[in-house]
């Protein structure tokens, strides 16, 4: 008996029995699906991750105070405060043609606190930062000027506002000129930056950006550094330009040779590395969650396929009676369940992109920068698991079927 | 052709059911003719059907021999037999036994599937040809459901007929149908026999039985009698009720 024959069998064996044959097939839909609408939904998200990371600039580096772990993260960013990073430290990455492929650096401090103008008020966070800042992370001033390097060293009482911090307190004033306190110290803004949008899980829009010796002198009462960047003339030399960095850190520093590091390089492009690493653990974790929920389908159509070999009893003593060998009651129990599931897998492929496709549209309408992943090696993996399944799951009932002595099936009541 | 087509000796069938051994059948010596038409009867519980059984191929007799065309059957593994049945058997039952929702066409179709060494050569006129022999041809697209009775019976005859089988078994073929019907289905029975065919008709009616040239009579698993029908019942009449 041929594969067409035998196919064509199962599907009159399937059509008999319609809404059983879907709700078997229900079990694999919803696995498959699941695993395709997650590997898709976990693509997205990484793609929106990396693009929020790359949008800064691939080509900087981070530098953070205290000593970490390769992968780790950085002590500052589990809260603890570490006071071994001096603006000193960072002018000098300009200085001397010490780091040759550093093109500018930029450093911060940050706080939060009340932002205040006539009766409006806002409570955002504040950033000491170098007049470099705007230039390493290519940002446009909307109206206004950013301050500048005098400024940055003559602790001058300047701001410029985020979008956001603007828009809050003055509205369709024109802020420029105007006077606002910051946690009751004056500052003139002097101007505002453009909408920036969310940039690494962070609102750029509700930051408003002061000279950093202003920051850590009248505004915290510190002398170090919390987070600075370094941007260099290519990604390609990122080795180099964290090679050379190093050394001039540990030499600033006063280390011996032994001493571990008491600062953290991060370039950005380790960054996302790192970041590509989560997602991907993640979306595979779920994945196989979902996978489980194949399982759990294959066992279903055991169990239905054990039901239908019982209900059919006198089919398979007939079928034997009249010739069928042991093999094509095997066979045709087998391309059942096989029909049952790669059809049920088809069905989740299709049900599977469809909400992927959903959720992307759902995302951009709400502004993400998401894209549609819909990964051919997971339709296709589907596809082969389907089948698998199938045969795996429909051995089981089709031996027990092949192995039904015809008379007494025959027999059968 | 002299050789006879069926031939069983000293043949016996015993069942052990948990350690309690049931004799159904013993010492059965019989020669059946190819172009036969016989009668096996006998009161339910005789082990006629467990005979016919054990001739058709889908039993294995516990003792004896059985010879089929002059071969030992005990010899043939299952699949061999599966192709026996295939090829060289047609069987009718009581109960029909249609794949249910399932057409005319494609219950006819049934052992052809099994066909696998291709005898049949033009499958599609084999079946339209089988269906037609039973008159039916009008109804070849519809359902087995949508069928009466003896309408089932001619679909499970036509299928019978299909792999041009050298023998026909019909266990109770009229068992489940009423006497018009029935007499349709002995007609056509007698009709094929005409034609060549041998029939083996099993059967607790000696009415029914006596529509064959030979009955062959069962008690308690022996043959009790065996002699040919002097006033043999002829379903002529029956002839133009599928026309």
């Amino acid at each position: 008996m041929d594969l067409r024959s035998t196919i064509h069998i199962a599907y009159i064996g399937l059509k008999t029995k319609k809404s059983r044959t879907f709700m078997t097939m229900l079990g694999i839909i919803i696995g498959i699906s699941s695993v395709i609408i997650i590997v898709s939904v976990g693509n997205g998200a990484q793609s929106l991750i990396l693009n929020q990371v790359k949008s800064m600039g691939s080509n900087l580096i981070g530098i953070y105070p205290g000593a970490s772990e390769e992968s780790g993260p950085p002590p500052s960013a589990l809260g603890i405060v570490d006071t071994s990073l001096k603006n000193d430290d960072l002018d000098a990455v300009m200085e001397n043609n010490n780091v040759p492929n550093a093109i500018a650096v930029t450093y911060y401090d940050r706080g939060v606190g009340t932002f205040q103008w006539r009766d409006q008020k806002y409570d955002g966070t504040f950033v000491g930062t170098t007049a470099s800042y705007i230039d390493v992370h290519s940002v446009e001033v909307e109206s206004g000027r950013f301050f500048t390097k005098d400024e940055e060293k003559d602790l001058a009482r300047v701001v410029v506002l985020g979008y956001e911090v603007k828009e809050n307190l003055f509205g369709d004033n024109n802020p420029i000129g105007q006077s606002i306190k910051i946690k009751k110290e004056q500052f003139k803004v002097i101007g505002v930056i453009g909408k920036r949008g969310t940039q690494l899980f962070e609102n750029q829009d509700n930051l408003a950006f002061i000279p950093i010796f202003t920051c850590q002198k009248i505004m915290l009462g510190i002398n170090y550094v919390s987070l600075a960047r370094v941007q260099i003339d290519s990604e390609e030399n990122t080795d180099q330009a964290v090679a050379d960095i190093r050394a001039l850190l540990r030499e600033r520093h006063k280390l011996e040779k032994n001493e571990p590091d008491d600062f953290s390089i991060r370039p950005q492009t380790q960054a996302i590395e790192i970041f590509s690493s989560i997602t991907d653990s993640l979306t595979y974790f779920l994945a196989a969650i979902a996978a489980i929920s194949l399982l759990v389908g294959g066992i279903g159509i055991m169990n239905i396929m054990l039901i239908a070999v019982v209900e059919r009893t006198r089919e398979v003593g007939l079928r034997k009676a009249l010739g069928a060998k042991n093999k094509n009651i095997l066979s045709q129990f087998l391309a059942e369940a096989v029909v049952v599931t790669l059809s049920g897998g088809v069905v989740g492929v299709i049900f599977g992109v469809l909400v992927s496709f959903l959720v992307a549209m759902v995302a951009r309408q709400l502004g993400y920068q998401w894209d549609l992943v819909i990964s051919y090696s997971a339709i296709l993996l589907s596809c082969t698991i389907s089948i698998l399944i199938g045969l795996i799951f429909g051995v089981y009932p089709a031996q027990k079927a092949a192995k039904l002595n015809p008379i007494e099936a025959l027999r059968y009541e | 052709m002299d050789q006879p087509l069926i031939k069983t000796i000293h043949l016996c069938k015993e069942y052990d059911n948990d350690g309690v051994v049931t004799k159904v059948l013993h010492n059965i010596d019989l020669e059946i003719k190819r172009g036969e038409f016989a009668a096996i009867m006998g009161p339910s519980g005789s082990g006629k059907s467990t005979l016919m059984q054990i001739l058709g191929f889908l039993e294995r007799p516990t003792c004896g021999q059985y010879f089929f065309d002059g071969k030992e059957g005990g010899q043939f593994t299952d699949d061999e037999l599966a192709a026996i049945r295939n090829e060289k058997i047609g069987f009718i039952f009581q109960s029909f036994n249609l794949l249910p929702k399932t057409s005319v066409f494609d219950n006819v179709r049934l052992p052809l599937l099994y066909d696998e060494k291709h005898r049949i050569k033009n499958q599609h006129e084999a079946i339209i040809a089988a269906i037609k022999a039973v008159g039916l041809y009008h109804r070849m697209d519809n359902l087995s459901n949508q069928l009466s009775g003896g309408e089932k019976q001619r679909v499970a005859i036509a299928r019978a007929l299909v792999t041009e089988p050298e023998l026909i078994f019909a266990d109770e073929p009229t068992g489940n149908l009423d006497s018009k019907s029935g007499k349709i289905i002995m007609e056509i029975l007698q009709d094929l026999n005409e034609k060549g065919k041998t029939i083996i008709l099993v059967t607790h009616e000696k009415y029914t039985a006596e529509h064959a040239r030979r009955i062959i009579k069962i008690m308690d698993g022996t043959v009790e009698n065996d002699y040919l029908v002097k006033e043999r019942l002829f379903a002529k009449n029956a002839n133009d009720l599928i026309k």
